[in-house]
């Protein structure tokens, strides 16, 4: 039996534009969020851990007061995603929220690097191996 | 939005909580098509039951600011399963499982560019579906390796015929795997990682 065959594409020229993130589809899908799509988002990424520094203050909103009992201790934005109910877009317009004030610390994910850090890789092993 | 009030909210259970000590999180993606195995490869090696975190579009052409309710409008829900592993007290890995198709992945910003890579779970009843995917995380520069889940009533290539099909260079891994079994997805998981760090040791990495 012969599976199908792909063909790999010849890697281009550097400059290449990265391609329409929507090319093969005639219509654009645009993300719903709430009024405040159009201000200002902080720089979240879905593991980013979430830390609150304070307790919900009497003015808070349910969501954002719901928040920071979440985040009593560390819990990346998925998560938060996750148990609030609420799309991924939305908590970080909330999160963004308190950030500016000052209601929440966030600690950035490691990213994947041009030049990797290879003792950050074997930690990773190590730890799987435990499982 | 189904947002009830924080009195209903159930957060982790106290032995899901991280300890304060977490630092920082990596991730890992685990991408395929429908029904090829994301979900239980991500539950089966995740110390958390896995989660879920949804966004929600509407298509061009459609104003999104008024009208919220409208019949008339095509709203899609897409949802994506992830667990975590704790590595040490200070680092967290999270590992998504993620929609085959590319017109969903830019709903969660960075999932795949900050990403230390991704397993493509491939089911040979449809391999094509693959290729899609491989093309984007070539494209993107993400490094990735390839896991073959074996269903009974799929067919069966040796590897190296797989290899072949599937076009990868010698260097990329390809493996099969039973993903509801913990111990065959965690080796899924080691032979990326050995992968990654092989391309940081030979600088092979753009
Ligand atoms: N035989 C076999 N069955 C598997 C394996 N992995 C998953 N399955 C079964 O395949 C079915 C689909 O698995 P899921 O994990 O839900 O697949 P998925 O990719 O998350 O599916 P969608 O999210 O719907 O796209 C389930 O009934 C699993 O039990 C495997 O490695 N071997
Ligand atoms: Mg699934």
């Amino acid at each position: 039996m012969i599976p199908p065959q792909r063909r790999r594409r010849p890697a281009g020229p550097e400059e290449d534009p990265p391609p329409e993130p929507c090319g093969k589809n005639p219509q654009r899908l645009y993300v719903l969020t709430g009024a405040a799509d159009h201000g200002e988002r902080a720089e979240l990424d879905l593991v980013t851990l979430i830390v609150a520094r304070a307790d919900p203050p009497a003015a808070a909103q349910p969501e954002q007061a719901a928040v920071l009992r979440l985040c009593a201790n560390p819990l990346s934005v998925a998560e938060l995603s996750a148990y609030l109910n609420l799309p991924y877009s939305v908590v970080t317009v909330l999160l963004t929220e308190l950030l500016t004030a000052g209601l929440v610390q966030a600690r950035a994910p490691i990213v994947r690097q041009a030049l990797p850090d290879r003792s950050l890789l074997e930690a990773v092993m190590h730890g799987l191996q435990r499982l | 939005m189904d947002f009830k009030g924080s009195d209903t909210i159930t957060g982790p259970r106290t032995e899901d909580h991280l300890p304060h000590t977490a630092q920082a999180a990596v991730k890992i993606v685990v991408v395929g098509g429908f029904g090829v195995g994301k979900t239980t490869m991500v539950g089966s090696v995740s110390e958390i039951r896995p989660l879920t975190t949804e966004e929600t579009m509407t298509q061009a052409g459609v104003g999104v600011d008024d009208d919220y309710g409208s019949r008339s409008k095509t709203a899609t829900t897409v949802a994506m399963d992830f667990g975590r592993i704790s590595i040490t007290d200070q680092l967290v890995l999270y590992l998504f499982g993620t929609p085959g198709q590319e017109r969903f992945w830019f709903l969660w910003n960075g999932l795949f560019e900050g990403a230390l890579g991704a397993v493509v779970l491939v089911d040979t009843r449809r391999l094509e579906v693959s290729f899609e995917v491989m093309d984007r995380l070539e494209e993107r520069g993400v490094p990735f390796i390839v896991a073959v889940n074996t269903f009974p009533d799929g067919p069966r290539y040796p590897l190296d015929d797989l290899r072949s099909a599937l076009d990868l260079g010698p260097d990329i891994p390809v493996v099969e795997c039973d993903a509801r079994r913990r111990a065959s997805s965690r080796d899924v998981l080691m032979t990326l990682m050995r992968f990654l760090h092989s391309l940081a040791t030979t600088g092979a990495l753009t």
